[in-house]
């Protein structure tokens, strides 16, 4: 079981979506039970996951084929404490995503599905491969499904903002691919294996000439994708023209895949590049932050404030890593997933008055929460999520990344805690002309309420955004030890940089700082 | 028993709970009753744990909350003699003011909505005063503030209400901003964010005057600027007043804004550590008790005299923390908390019988109307005012001989905190008469319709007025010949703060006594005055309006503090991101990427024009291109 579980859960969406090209693509309801079954299985089938995970265990439910022995290439997934929430958020996401669709998408309902489940494959696949080359090739597969959605069923605009998306991406996994068949070269010149294997290439010192260039490559990959401050502009004209579903797993999952790359890939593979390079991610991570919240006030489009907002947050996401310690590195991997849960949930309250509006402007509205009490419930406790309240999960997550960060980049912290106050800013104003006020436009008196079916798409969201909120433990305690792992190799770099530079002084135990403050923490 | 302490916020929040989720089920009557019992059951358990205390603090730790690295915080629960005192204070406040609102909203359609937020506001209230650790704290200060934010905006189709709560909340998270960063700093320095690790740890780690932890200090402080409403951020306090009333007095005058009092004297030992940052407060506070008051003798509106006396009082008690007189500044936050609860909920009263008239211009003469209302109001009008022997008297004079008598002091804080009871007697009196006093200005139509409120809330009114006479006697000093019972009973909270600080001289009790004498005297002043311009009708306001219309235009608009922060803050601010959103993120990035896009177009294009089909050209290609060949051979070979 154990080593077929990742399997499964890669190959059953791909399946299932298979079987659904057999399917007559008149028969609408069927389709949508059909896709919505297959992604539910799949998601019960992930939990069993999070019941097997050994906490600190390293690597589980590790399956390998070699696929070509020639080119050193095989097919082999396994997860830890880093990429095992990610599987889960994916699969929790595709479920809310496929069922929040069932009234938004009315044409070629087929083929819709087949490309969410697509999608899923890619995805997983995409978290839980640990072979390069197989780790690409899931990645460009999530493209190809993501370019359909947005570009058949996105809105007016959606061939500019789905080709832009599909360039920025190509543009970045170019140079990652070039990067990885580079990295293989110097792993082959050194041991005289060709492989593509994660495992053997972390235990790999790459040379630090060559480091610079590879992270670089790694990196812009993985930068475009989160998005990191300045290759953002691709996010929202993709999330406004994207349809809600596609929204949500573009926010909550696909932006995810940067910042796992950076704690899977490019930080391990490449610690001394990742040192050099960390005071310009710290200055682009805050401005990311402050510059996504202030644009994002500005903006008149519901789903275009909610993008910029994203570039806010996973400024913060990055800013928890280049805390460089497990504080702000626990903060960063679970802002991801609170990200996930509480923009995806934006996403889909934005996309549920859409349906019933077709304008997603917010001069539009006004006065909602008279006319729609319990949609106005749900978006403001998703809004105070999105704003970090304490006892909801946003708070755990950014306090975490903040706290962490103010020990190494005290000046970044700083401005990131600056970010808080805005972000309450934009969000409340936002929601005060939405919601508060006269209904000045009688077409939003006749705005009907949250049915069932979307209470019942909220309340999982809702329900995971107060368990993080209240009782984080169970997500950082199996975390904590995958990330000590990255850390440490970074630590070790540091090490080795901080003997080479002090060689008479400080070698030895009195390398240690004599000081009232905790020993773990590092500081580049 | 004292296990049970975390029960004591848990009750409000199952009243939360049920009227949230099934309010919409329950009758009215229903709804008011699940809001008022719970509250209740957490007064009662907060007097049962005030009793089984006795000496020492009592920590209780229900559940872990977050664990990362070395970074562990737990939902624990500290109950001492500030705790309790607050604890009690708060539930016994809000209680009452649950009452009320049972009558006051009683017409209100969300009805059920408004006790559900009631009630989680005394939640977070609870587990902000009975924290053992900062993150717990915060989590109840920004609660606090979310909750203002539905209360204050509670007629959200008012533009107006949902400004005040926006407002509200973002200047309380400009605060927050540093209270964040001020435990940051706590954790590194520390490696913990319990109180009693932190404050016993901190005497050993700094001395006196560090400049971290007067840094620690001024963070946290800032933070309390924005919750107790101080220079600079007090601005949204006094358009809270959108509010409905009982809000108000919840909120605005017995609890959520005492919060940063709360949490300076808290870390007592930390403020005892830095000079520094005890000399902000004591001016800070100072400064906005005098400010505030001038504001508040030209509001027409009777809430919003309130609102700036408010402001007024909490510098008060900021003072007090300045000039390291903490139980003082717990005490009058106690008084307070009735007498200006009753303030509120009197105008209430009035508000209601006028059927929502605030403007006391169109008051007057509802003595007569209004019986119970204006025999309570009197009550608490007199308290603030600082008439010997109720409760704002003795704890204002405890607060005034501190700031005179304490070696943190000084004469000129003694000064300004009486020219300050002075203007406060005097606005207080001018209102008081405006409204009470003198011809009706409303309607004939009105007066017919004018009736005293029902039992439900007169009841309070009348509990709070007696607490406000009485309520200081546990105070009482011992010049006049008191025990001081509070100080003693707060002693063992303030102990190791006032083991770092420098003993003052003991001063005769003439001093006392006269100093006593001239305060009540200017105080007794400022009746006067009003009594002359505003019961005796003369016209003496209206030829000082005329004849320094400047000055009064001037304070009548609250100094131009909201324009000017308005000018100087919001509008760079939004229009810097119009700016961002329209040049940088759309002409510079988008530009340089369809610009970059375009480039590799046009070079596409370039190379695929001589590839037209046209012999003609290729061939003319090849020639050019023999031709160059030769040519570059030749200059090689020669």
């Amino acid at each position: 079981m154990d080593s077929t579980i990742l399997t499964f859960l890669i190959f059953w969406p791909l399946i299932t979506a298979g079987v659904l090209t057999l399917v007559r693509s008149d028969r609408h309801d069927a389709i949508r039970i059909y896709a919505l079954v297959a992604t539910l299985l799949e998601f019960v089938a992930s939990l069993y996951l999070l019941f097997a995970f050994e906490t600190g265990a390293g690597y589980q439910f590790v399956a390998r084929w070699v696929w070509s022995d020639a080119l050193g290439v095989s097919y082999q997934v396994g997860i830890d404490g880093i990429s095992l929430f990610l599987v889960l958020l994916t699969t929790f996401l595709t479920v809310i995503s496929v069922w929040a669709s069932f009234a938004g998408i009315k044409e070629r309902v087929k083929g819709y599905f087949i490309a969410f489940l697509v999608l899923e494959a890619g995805m997983v696949g995409t978290f839980c491969a640990t072979d390069l080359f197989l780790f690409y090739v899931f990645w460009e597969l999530m493209l190809l499904p993501m370019y359909f959605l947005i570009g058949i069923w996105g809105g007016v605009n959606r061939i500019y903002a789905t080709i832009k998306f599909v360039l920025y991406t190509i543009t970045g996994s170019l140079f990652m691919l070039v990067a990885i068949i580079y990295t293989a070269n110097v792993v082959h010149q050194h041991t005289g294996v060709w492989t593509f294997d994660l495992m053997v290439w972390s235990q790999f010192d790459i040379p630090a000439a060559q480091q610079l260039w590879l992270f670089l490559a790694f990196a812009l990959a993985f930068a475009i994708k989160v998005p990191l401050f300045p290759f953002h502009t691709w996010l929202p004209d993709a999330h406004v023209q994207a349809p809600t579903a596609g929204s949500i797993i573009l926010a909550g999952v696909l932006l995810k895949m940067g910042t796992y790359g950076f704690l899977r890939f490019a930080i391990p593979l490449f610690p001394a590049a990742f040192l050099d390079a960390l005071p310009y991610l710290v200055v682009l991570s805050v401005i990311g932050i402050i510059y996504g919240a202030l644009v994002a006030m500005v903006q008149k489009d519901i789903k275009s404030l909610v993008a910029y907002s994203s570039v806010s947050h996973l400024g913060f996401v990055m800013l928890g890593m280049c805390a460089l310690n497990t504080i702000g590195f626990t903060g960063s991997l679970l802002q991801q997933l609170n990200h996930g849960l509480s923009t995806g949930a934006l996403f889909l309250l934005v996309g549920i008055i859409y349906e019933r509006r077709h304008t997603r402007l917010i001069a539009d509205y006004g006065g909602l929460f008279k006319v729609v009490p319990v949609y106005g419930v749900f978006f403001m406790i998703t809004m105070l999520s999105s704003v970090g309240l304490p006892g909801t999960n946003g708070f755990v997550g950014e306090f975490l990344i903040l706290l962490g960060a103010f020990r190494s980049q005290t000046i970044a912290a700083v401005f990131g805690t600056a970010g808080i106050v805005l972000a309450a800013g934009y969000m409340l104003w936002m929601f005060q002309r939405v919601f508060f006020g006269k209904v000045t436009n009688p077409e939003n008196d006749r705005v009907t309420d949250m049915t069932l079916r979307e209470r019942a798409v909220m309340v999982p969201l809702i329900v995971m955004i107060f368990v993080i909120g209240l009782y984080p433990k169970p997500f950082l305690e199996r975390m904590e030890p995958a990330l000590q792992r990255v850390l440490s190799r970074v630590e070790q770099v540091r090490i080795v940089r901080e003997q080479a530079l002090t060689p008479t002084l400080f070698v030895g135990p009195a390398a240690v700082p004599v000081t009232n403050e905790p020993e773990e923490d590092i500081r580049p | 028993m004292l296990n049970t302490i975390w029960l004591i916020p848990v009750f409000p929040l199952i009243g939360f709970m049920i009227n949230g989720l099934f309010g919409r089920r329950l009758t009215r009557y229903g709804s008011g009753v699940l809001g008022c019992l719970t509250v209740f059951a957490s007064f009662i358990l907060s007097l049962l744990a005030m009793l089984f205390l006795g000496e020492g603090p009592h920590r209780f730790t229900l559940a872990e909350w977050i664990v990362a690295g070395r970074f562990t915080v737990s939902f624990g629960f500290l109950l001492d003699h500030l705790s309790a005192v607050m604890a009690v204070t708060v539930s016994g406040v809000a209680f009452l003011i649950h009452v009320y609102s049972t009558g006051y909203m009683a017409q209100d359609e969300r009805f059920s909505r408004y006790f559900a937020y009631l009630n989680l506001f005394v939640f977070f209230m609870l587990v902000l005063v009975l924290a053992d650790n900062f993150l717990l704290l915060y989590m109840g200060w920004e609660g606090v503030g979310l909750c203002s934010y539905l209360l204050i905006g509670f007629w959200f189709q008012k533009d107006s209400a949902a400004n005040a709560g926006k407002k509200a909340f973002i200047v309380n998270r400009i605060g927050d901003f540093g209270f964040a960063l001020g435990i940051m700093l706590i954790f590194w320095k520390f490696g913990s964010v319990y109180f009693p690790e932190v404050f016993a740890a901190a005497p050993e780690m700094f001395v006196p005057g560090d400049t971290l932890v007067t840094a620690i200090c001024l963070l946290l402080f800032l933070g309390a600027t924005g919750k107790s409403a101080q220079i600079p951020l007090y601005v949204w306090l006094p358009d809270a007043m959108e509010g409905p009333t009982p809000v108000s007095a919840l909120i605005h005058a017995a609890t959520m804004v005492t919060a940063g009092v709360y949490m300076v004297a808290r870390c007592s030992v930390l403020f005892a550590l830095s000079p520094t940052a005890l000399l902000v407060v004591a001016i800070i506070g100072a400064a906005t008790a005098l400010f505030a008051a001038t504001m508040a003798t030209v509001q027409n509106d009777i809430k919003r005299v309130l609102a700036y006396s408010t402001i007024s009082q909490l510098g008060y008690m900021f003072l007090a923390c300045g000039v390291a007189a903490f139980s003082a500044a717990i005490f009058h936050l106690m008084t307070h908390a009735f007498f200006k609860a009753l303030l509120f909920l009197g105008a209430g009263s009035v508000i209601h019988a006028l059927h929502h008239e605030q403007d006391l211009r169109h008051m007057g003469g509802l003595r007569k109307y209004l019986p119970a209302t204006f025999l309570t109001f009197g009550v608490a009008t007199l308290a603030i005012s600082g008439f010997p022997g109720l409760a704002g008297f003795v704890s204002k004079d405890e607060i005034l001989w501190s700031s005179f008598a304490s070696p943190l002091g000084g004469v000129a804080f003694w000064v300004v905190g009486v020219l300050t009871a002075g203007l406060t007697a005097f606005y207080m009196f001018r209102l008081f008469f405006l409204a009470f006093y003198g011809k009706s200005r409303f309607s004939e139509e009105t007066a017919t319709k004018v009736h005293e409120s029902p039992m439900s809330m007169t009841g309070p009114l009348v509990i709070l007025g007696i607490l406000s006479f009485v309520g200081g006697w546990i105070g009482w000093p011992k010049v006049l010949g008191g025990g001081n019972s509070f100080e003693h009973y707060l002693a063992p909270v303030f102990a190791a703060a006032e083991e770092l600080l420098p003993h003052g001289v003991n001063h005769a009790h003439s001093t006392e006594f006269l100093l006593m004498g001239l305060s009540v005297g200017i105080a007794l002043l400022g009746f006067i005055w009003a009594y002359r311009w505003y019961l005796r009708g003369s016209t003496a306001p209206e030829n000082l309006k005329n004849k320094f219309p400047a000055v009064y235009r001037l304070v009548q608009n609250k100094y131009y503090i909201d324009e000017f922060y308005h000018l100087v803050i919001v509008r760079p601010i939004v229009g810097g991101s119009r700016w961002l959103w329209k040049y940088f993120d759309e002409l510079v990035i988008d530009g340089s990427v369809n610009g970059l896009a375009a480039f590799v177009r046009q070079l596409g294009q370039a190379g695929a024009q001589p590839q037209n089909g046209y012999f003609r050209g290729y061939a003319a290609t090849f020639a050019l291109g023999s031709v160059a060949v030769l040519a570059w051979l030749i200059y090689v070979l020669s």
